[in-house]
C-alpha cells in the first residue's frame, strides 16, 4: 500500500479542501454524534453509581500515568527484568529506523515472508508495514477498520475507527474491488449492511489467521511489576495475532508502562468509555511473556522512544505522554468534527494529534508540525473529554508560543507588525483616542488591501457611527 | 531548549545505521540518559522529579477547567479506589450487563450443569473442552494440546469455566487455568459456553483485579470476554460476531 501521510499540505490548507466534501462531514457528524451519546451515558452511569464518580475515575488514571512518568527509567528497567523473566526477550528502538529493523530482522529470521498485525498505533507512526513492505514482508491488517483502510489503499482517519471517513456502501465499493486480490474475495452479493461486511472480513482474514507464523501488535498498557502486556480489543482479532502465531512482537511506546497491576484499575475503566462508549470492551488480552503450551512460543517486546523523551522533556507538554489513546477528545472537537482526521497529516488526528506531534518530533522545522496548535478553537471540549485530564488547550497554547519563539529572527511578519503597531496604539490614552478618529479610515483600507489573508476566513467588524468616546462626552455618559 | 540534547537523534526519515539487532545495546542506555536528561531539567520539588500533572481536585469536585501549574506531587500509595456503591445482587447485575453485549444467560443448579450445557449445544454439534472441566459434556473432544488453529477452526463449540467474573460491566475473566484450558480453544471455535459459578462474581474492575494477581503473578495469560465478538467500525454501530464466538453463553451455576 503506498497511500502515506508525507508532504501533506499545513492543516488549513488540507482541512479547507476536506471542508468542500459533503459526503465526509456527513459521515464524520453521524459517527462523532453517535460516540458522544454513548460516552454521555455511560459517564453519567459511573457519575451514579461509583463513590467520586467519573472526576474520581479520571484523576486515579492521571496519577497512575504520571506515577510511571515520574520514574520512567527505574520502570523501564523494572519491566525489560519481569519480561525477561517470564520469557520474553527485549528490545530497544531509539527511533522508526532502528525498530523497524529489529521487527524486519525477527520476521527475516523465521523465515517469514508475512504477518498479521493487532491494530497499532505505534506501528502507523513509525511506518512499519511499508519498512516491512521494501523487506518483502506483507503486513495484513487485521482490526476492520485498518483492513477498510489497507484495502483502499488510504490513510487512517480517527484513533479508534480509522475508517471513520468511510460509509457502508464506500466500505462495500471497497471490499468487491480489493479482498480478491490479496486472499480470500468478497462474495458477489455482498449488500452494504454492517453485519454482512463485518462477515465478509471474517472469511476474509480467517485463512491469514490459521496459517501465520509471526504476529505483530502494539500494547495499551505494560506492567512493570509483573511483565505483562496488555491489548485491548473488541472484534477478537487482536486474540487471533497474539495467540495463534508461533512468534509475537509488540512494539510498545515506553510511555505505556504503568507501574504496578493495580494502576490497571482506573485505565480499564476509563479507557473502553472513553473510547467505545462501552462498560468493557469485547475482549481483553493479557500475557507476561511465554506460556508453556499456550500461545506464542517466542515473545519479543520491542520498547520504543522515537520522540516521546523529546516530550518527557517539555515540562508543560509531558503529560501528553499519559494519553492512552481513547479518542475522545476527537469525538468531541468542533474543528475535527468538520474536517476529519486527513487534514491533520498524521497517524494522529485532531487535538491529542494537535500537541502529540510537535512534541514527538518538535517544532520549527516543518510548516506541517507547525500548523498543528492553531488547529483548534481553544474551546477546551478536549480537556473535559480526556479520561487521564490532559490539559490539551494549555499545551496547544504553549506550542504556539514555542512555534512564534522558533521563527524569531528575520524579517517580521505583517500579522508581528500589525501586533506592534496595536501595542503601541493601545499601549496610551492619548494614542488610542487619536488613533480612534481613524477607526473607519482603517477599517476601509484594512478590508481593500490592508489584510486579505485573515479577512477571506473571519469578518472584520462595520466601523461604528462613533467612538465610545464621543458617545460619553455627547451624552454625559448616556444622562443627556 | 529541549531541542539541544538531541543532536545525536535520527529523524523517522534520517539515516540510521540499524540493520538488525546490534544497536538494541546502545539503543537502550541512549534511552534511559534521555529519560533521565528529561526529568532532571524540571522546577518540581528539589530532589525529586518534577510533577508530570498539574493540582487534581479531589474525587467528587469538579475539575477546574483550567488547572495552574506546579501542583503538589502525587503519591500513588494514598490512591483512593473508587468504588461501586453496595449493590444487593451481583448476579442480577451481572446477568443484566451480561445480556446488554447480546449474549444469553441462564441459570442453573450447579448440579444439573450438564443438563444446562446440553441444551446450549445445537443438535450434532461438535465440542472440545479442557481436559480439567469438572462438568461432563458427553461426546466432547478433551483437548491434549495437540489440535492445531486448522484443527479447531472445525469445531462448533468450547465449553469452559472462568477465573472471576464482573458484575459491573458484565465481563467474565479466563486465567486459561483449571477447565479453562489453553487460549485458543476459546477463540476459534464459533460458540462458548462459559459456566460461572455465583460466588466468582464480583462487583467491579478493582475487585476483579485483586483476584486475579496471583494468576498474573504465576505468569498466567488472562482473557477478559465481555459478550460476543464486535465491531463499531462501520459508521460506528455495532454489530456482533467477528473474529472471535460469535455466540456466547453464560450460564450462571447456583
Amino acid at each position: 500500500m503506498s497511500a502515506t501521510f508525507v508532504g501533506m499540505p499545513p492543516f488549513p490548507a488540507a482541512a479547507r479542501e476536506k471542508l468542500a466534501d459533503a459526503q465526509l462531514r456527513r459521515n464524520l457528524a453521524h459517527a462523532t454524534s453517535t460516540i458522544r451519546a454513548r460516552r454521555a451515558a455511560l459517564v453519567a452511569e459511573v457519575e451514579a453509581s461509583v463513590d467520586g464518580g467519573w472526576e474520581a475515575l479520571r484523576v486515579a488514571g492521571a496519577e497512575a500515568k504520571d506515577t510511571a512518568l515520574r520514574s520512567l527509567d527505574r520502570q523501564l528497567l523494572r519491566l525489560e527484568e519481569t519480561l525477561t523473566a517470564n520469557g520474553a526477550t527485549v528490545h530497544w528502538a531509539r527511533d522508526a529506523a532502528q525498530a523497524n529493523a529489529i521487527v524486519a530482522a525477527l520476521v527475516r529470521a523465521h523465515g517469514a515472508d508475512e504477518v498479521i498485525k493487532v491494530k497499532s498505533m505505534v506501528t502507523q507512526e513509525i511506518g512499519l508495514n511499508e519498512a516491512l513492505a521494501a523487506e518483502g514482508i506483507a503486513a495484513w491488517e487485521t482490526d476492520l477498520a485498518e483492513l477498510i483502510v489497507q484495502l483502499g489503499d488510504d490513510l487512517p482517519s480517527h484513533i479508534l475507527v480509522p475508517a471513520i471517513h468511510r460509509n457502508r456502501a464506500e466500505i462495500r465499493e471497497i471490499f468487491l474491488r480489493a479482498m480478491g486480490e490479496v486472499g480470500r474475495g468478497a462474495p458477489a452479493d455482498l449488500t452494504d449492511a454492517p453485519a454482512v461486511l463485518a462477515a465478509a472480513a471474517r472469511e476474509h482474514l480467517r485463512e491469514k489467521f490459521l496459517r501465520a507464523r509471526v504476529g505483530v501488535s502494539g500494547a495499551n498498557f505494560a506492567v512493570a511489576e509483573t511483565g505483562t502486556l496488555v491489548v485491548v480489543e473488541s472484534e477478537g482479532n487482536g486474540r487471533m495475532c497474539l495467540t495463534l502465531p508461533e512468534v509475537l512482537i509488540s512494539v510498545v511506546g515506553i510511555e505505556k508502562v504503568v507501574a504496578t497491576w493495580d494502576d490497571l484499575d482506573p485505565l480499564l475503566r476509563l479507557l473502553p468509555r472513553s473510547s467505545t462508549g462501552e462498560r468493557m470492551n469485547p475482549y481483553t488480552s493479557m500475557w507476561s511473556g511465554v506460556t508453556p503450551g499456550d500461545g506464542p512460543r517466542e515473545v519479543h517486546v520491542v520498547l520504543l522512544d522515537n520522540g516521546r523523551t523529546r516530550a518527557l522533556a517539555d515540562e508543560v507538554g509531558r503529560q501528553a505522554l499519559r494519553c492512552i489513546r481513547c479518542s475522545a477528545c476527537l469525538n468531541v472537537c468542533p474543528v475535527y468534527e468538520r474536517t476529519g482526521g486527513h487534514a491533520y497529516g498524521s497517524v494522529y488526528p485532531g487535538p491529542i494529534g494537535a500537541i502529540l506531534n510537535p512534541l514527538l518530533r518538535g517544532v520549527g522545522h516543518s510548516d506541517q508540525i507547525d500548523a498543528l496548535p492553531y488547529a483548534s478553537t481553544l474551546c477546551g471540549a478536549c480537556f473535559e473529554a480526556c479520561p487521564v485530564r490532559i490539559d490539551i488547550p494549555r499545551i496547544l497554547v504553549d506550542q504556539r508560543a514555542k512555534i512564534v519563539d522558533a521563527h524569531r529572527g528575520g524579517l517580521p511578519t505583517p500579522e508581528a507588525v500589525a501586533m506592534r503597531t496595536a501595542a503601541t496604539g493601545l499601549g496610551s490614552a492619548r494614542r488610542l483616542a487619536g488613533g480612534e478618529r481613524f477607526t473607519r479610515l482603517g477599517l476601509w483600507f484594512a478590508r481593500r488591501v490592508g489584510a486579505p489573508a485573515w479577512t477571506s476566513a473571519r469578518d472584520l467588524p462595520p466601523a461604528p457611527a462613533e467612538s465610545f468616546r464621543r458617545w460619553w462626552k455627547r451624552t454625559d455618559g448616556g444622562r443627556r | 531548549m529541549f531541542g539541544r540534547r538531541r543532536t545525536a537523534q535520527t529523524d523517522e526519515h534520517g539515516q540510521t545505521e540499524a540493520d538488525g539487532l546490534e544497536p538494541a545495546v546502545n539503543a537502550r542506555e541512549q534511552i534511559l540518559a534521555d529519560i533521565r536528561t528529561a526529568l532532571s531539567g524540571g522546577s518540581g520539588p528539589a530532589g525529586s522529579a518534577p510533577a508530570v500533572s498539574g493540582p487534581a481536585p479531589a474525587p467528587g469536585t469538579a475539575a477546574p477547567s483550567s488547572p495552574a501549574s506546579g501542583g503538589p506531587a502525587f503519591s500513588s500509595a494514598s490512591r483512593p479506589v473508587a468504588r461501586r456503591h453496595t449493590v444487593d445482587d451481583l448476579i442480577a447485575l451481572f446477568a443484566e450487563r451480561v445480556a446488554d453485549y447480546r449474549a444469553t444467560v441462564t441459570h442453573s443448579p450447579t448440579a444439573s450443569l450438564s443438563d444446562a450445557v446440553a441444551a446450549a449445544l445445537p443438535a450434532g454439534a461438535s465440542v472440545i473442552v479442557a481436559a480439567d472441566l469438572t462438568v461432563a459434556v458427553p461426546g466432547a473432544l478433551v483437548d491434549d494440546g495437540t489440535s492445531g488453529a486448522a484443527d479447531l477452526d472445525r469445531i462448533d463449540a468450547v465449553v469452559t469455566g472462568a477465573r472471576v467474573a464482573i458484575a459491573e460491566t458484565g465481563t467474565l475473566v479466563l486465567d486459561h487455568g483449571p477447565g479453562q484450558g489453553r487460549r485458543a480453544i476459546t477463540l476459534v471455535p464459533d460458540r462458548h459456553i462459559c459456566i460461572v459459578r455465583a460466588d466468582q462474581i464480583v462487583a467491579d474492575v478493582p475487585d476483579a483485579l485483586a483476584q486475579l494477581a496471583p494468576s498474573v503473578r504465576a505468569g498466567r495469560p488472562l482473557t477478559w470476554i465481555s459478550g460476543p465478538s464486535a465491531t463499531s467500525d462501520i459508521e460506528l454501530s455495532r454489530v456482533e460476531g467477528v473474529h472471535g464466538p460469535r455466540t456466547l453463553i453464560v450460564i450462571i451455576a447456583t
